[in-house]
This record gives structure tokens, sequence and C-alpha cells, in this order.
């Protein structure tokens, strides 16, 4: 690994002015785990590394007045899969978290870090996108908000400018008759990519099958994470049939863009996007849904 | 390019507290086997997949491989070194010995600490649970059914007070 100057600000302040005095130079690490293995392949060579974990807050996650729920960027897979406010809001996403990768690295890992890394793959993005959550962003020219569907630009890359921090997740409460299930495909249990993610969500009217609402979002089959907004609009007003989710899983599989690489080729990944989109609708009726 | 300067760094490991400075780029398993000679954690990948350098950090396990020495300026490491007393073996690394679940023994160290990371957390863990903790660690010689059956009879001896391994009939109802 080559050198560079380390710093760990205590402030959110420090940490942006030295962020945008070194500009595309300078790594904010959360984590590490994303970062440490690219700097040991030479595939980034920082002049800069801000260690972020010195800045009090960050790693908290806290209730916000609406109902929802504010994830501080540097809150560890582990917290996120343990605390009780996710598991009850939002069990997807505890549920996901706690199976990512390894416990050891689970430990290290952060949501900021998962995002902001914007692997294509990352396992945090659809379940997140699904329940509109927010990016929460503060940098030289002060905070500001991106819906998290718009947070990615491509592979590695996101809307962050020099200087610009991830500093939380924002969800918003959660919806009553709302069910969601995120379904990871991997050739094993642990510390695995995704070859397809599939996040599902809907919301039924009350005391029927018809749905209200529904997102899905597919993660490892296109740039970015993306949503299936055509699958999406069929879904929505419908009653949720075996014919209509069928439907929804072959227009599911129309918007995903994959690639052929060494976890699976595009076809194959399409194949799958059809499969496990049904599998998570399905599975939002009760068979195995995390509620949210 | 000007050479990299160094940083002080103060860890704590096992107990001790050490002052050292360190470049920036040096992680912390490079700083406790080189620095500190604490050999008994391993670099299998170092990228974080295999779990040979697993350690404590703060009281959970971590791949030291992933963390920038610096990182851990004033936290609390345990590492293999910190189980044992100079009389005996820890209770799960008496296992280990006794159950076979060591045979290059080059994984043991990093399982040895999920291991006792899990049974911090969970005494009396199934072995679900035991072969979840140690996901994480890859063996690739002696095989993971040796080293589930130690954890489960390190967990048992631990629980019921004892310092000698579970028999086999002890193990059944678990």
């Amino acid at each position: 690994m080559k050198g560079f100057e380390y710093y760990a600000p205590e402030t959110l302040d420090a940490a942006v002015e030295i962020l945008a005095r070194y500009g595309e130079g300078a790594y904010p690490v959360a984590g590490g785990t994303d970062l440490i293995p690219k700097m040991r392949y030479g595939h980034v060579a920082p002049q800069a590394v801000v260690n972020l974990k010195r800045i009090p807050g960050l790693n908290r996650i806290t209730s916000l007045e609406n109902g929802g729920l504010h994830v501080g960027a540097l809150v560890t897979l582990t917290q996120l899969s343990r605390e009780a406010l996710v598991r009850e809001r939002y069990p997807v996403v505890a549920h996901i978290a706690g199976k990512m990768a390894s416990a050891q690295v689970r430990n290290l890992a952060t949501v900021g870090g998962n995002l902001c890394n914007a692997a294509p793959s990352a396992d945090l993005a659809p379940p997140l996108i699904a329940l509109d959550a927010e990016a929460l962003i503060v940098g030289p020219e002060g905070e500001r908000r991106v819906p998290l569907e718009h947070f990615f630009t491509g592979p590695g890359a996101t809307v962050l400018g020099p200087g610009e921090l991830l500093t939380a997740v924002l969800l918003p409460p959660p919806q009553p008759h709302t069910r969601a299930m995120y379904i990871k495909h991997a050739h094993r249990e642990a510390l695995d990519i995704a070859i397809v993610g599939v996040a599902a969500l809907v919301r039924l009217a009350p005391g029927t099958a018809t749905c209200q609402g529904a997102r899905i979002v597919l993660g490892a089959v296109a740039p970015t994470p993306i949503r299936a907004r055509e699958a999406e609009a069929l879904l929505e007003g419908a009653p949720l049939t075996e014919e209509h989710i069928a439907e929804a899983g072959r227009l599911a599989a129309q918007a995903a863009r994959p690639i052929d690489d060494v976890r699976g080729s595009a076809w194959y990944r399409r194949k799958m996007v059809d499969v496990l989109t049904r599998r998570a609708i399905a599975g939002t009726r009760g068979e195995g849904g995390d509620l949210t | 390019m000007k050479p990299t300067r160094k940083y002080p760094l103060t860890l704590h490991v096992n107990g001790e507290t050490y002052e050292l400075e360190v470049k920036p780029q040096r992680t912390l398993l490079e700083v406790l086997r080189n620095e500190l000679e604490l050999t008994g954690t391993n670099e299998g990948c170092a990228t974080g997949d295999c779990g040979a350098c697993t350690v404590l950090l703060d009281g959970l396990p971590v791949t030291a491989c992933l963390v920038l020495a610096l990182d851990a300026h004033g936290r609390q490491v345990t590492t293999v070194e910190g189980l044992a007393t100079a009389e005996e073996l820890h209770p799960l690394q008496r296992a280990f010995v006794e159950r076979g679940a060591i045979q290059c023994g080059y994984c043991t160290p990093g399982l040895i600490i999920s291991a006792y990371a899990l049974l911090q957390e969970n005494p009396r863990p199934d072995e679900a649970a035991v072969r979840l903790a140690i996901a994480g660690n890859l063996c690739r010689c002696t095989g993971y059914t040796k080293v589930v059956e130690a954890v489960l009879a390190a967990a048992e001896a631990m629980y019921a007070g004892r310092s000698a391994p579970a028999t086999s009939t002890q193990m059944a109802d678990m």
C-alpha cells in the first residue's frame, strides 16, 4: 500500500474542509472494508485518508418526530441488524444487514460505506430505495437531501461532489398494511456478492388483496440499483393475483440491463430477476415476507 | 514523492498499552505482527475474506487486515495471545486440541477468536449459531465438523464451570 496523509477530524466541518482541500485525492474512511483492499490492489492511491470515526453522532440511530428513522452513515451492519428500532420498523433492512459479508466485516462495514462505494450489487440499496429512503449529504455548501434512488450515478459513482459526505440515511415512517422482502441470490450465504438482488415492497388496501402501492428495486443487474417502474405501475391498483405477479416479474426482467461477469451471465441474471421478483412479491403476502 | 511520515499511535493490546509510531498505510494486522511481534494472528488473504487475522476490537471480532492501525488508536485489541494464561490454555484452545480441530493450524487463531466472541455473547450456542459465527473463517484442511464440535464442547465445559471439555453424551442434548 502506498503512503498518504492521515486525518482523524473530530467535527464534520473539519472533515468537509479537509475533503474539499484535497478534492479527488482525498478518501473518507469509515469501516475501511472496501477502501483498504482497493488501496492494497492499487486501484486507488489516495493523497489523504480521512477517518470519520472520531466525529461524534455519525454512528447513531435515532427516531424522527414523524415516526421515521435517522440512520447515521457510520452505523455498522452489526448495529443496523440488531437495533430494536430498525428490527421493529424496517425488518427487511435489519434482516439483510445481519446476513451480509461475515461477522468480522459486519462489525466494521458501515451503512454509508456500503452506499458510497456504490457497487451495483450493494445489498442495502434495493431495500432502502424500496422504503423511499433519502440520503442526507453535508458539504462545503451546507446540507442537502437526495432520494436514495437518485444517489447512484454509475458503478462506484454517486452524486457526492468534492468535499461532500453522506452523513445519514433518512427513512420515512413505516406505512400500514405494507410488507417488504429482499432476496439476495448468491453462490453461498456468507462472504459473497449478489448475482442478483430484488427488493419488493407492497402496500395492500386494508382487508383486501388489492395493491395500493409497490416498489420493485433491482440490484446487480444494471450500472446502479434501479427501480422496475413498469412492474410497479402494473401492480398499483391491481389485485395481487398470480397473473399480475407473473407479469410484474416479466416487466422487471425487461427493466434489467445486466452484464456477463464472473458471477453470472447477463442471460441468467435476467431470468433470475423474473423469478426473484415473483418470489419477493409473493413473499410480501406473508410467505416469509418481512413486515414493514 | 516525499516519504510518508509516521504518526503516533496508542494501542491497548491484551491489557498492555503500547505507544508506537507507524506509517499511515500500516494495517492493524501488520502492526500486531511486525511491531508487537504478536504472530499468533495470521495473514491469509489480506482482503477480509478468510478470517485468519480475526482479533477483537473493542470486544467485537474484526479482520485486522481491514483496519488501518491508526484507526485503532486508543482502542482495545485482544489477540489469541490474550486468551491463555501462563499456566493454562483457554478452554476453547484445549477443546480444539482435544477434539482434533487443528491440523495445519493456520486458521486456528482466527477461529478461536470468532468462537470466543460468540461465547461471550451466547454462552450456550446451538450448532447453527456456531456455524454462523465462524462463517467468516475459512479452513482448507481440518474441515469444519471438528471445529464446531470443539466450540460446542468448550461452551458446555465453560458453562458447567469445569475445565475439562464435555463428553459426547453431554453434547447429545444440544
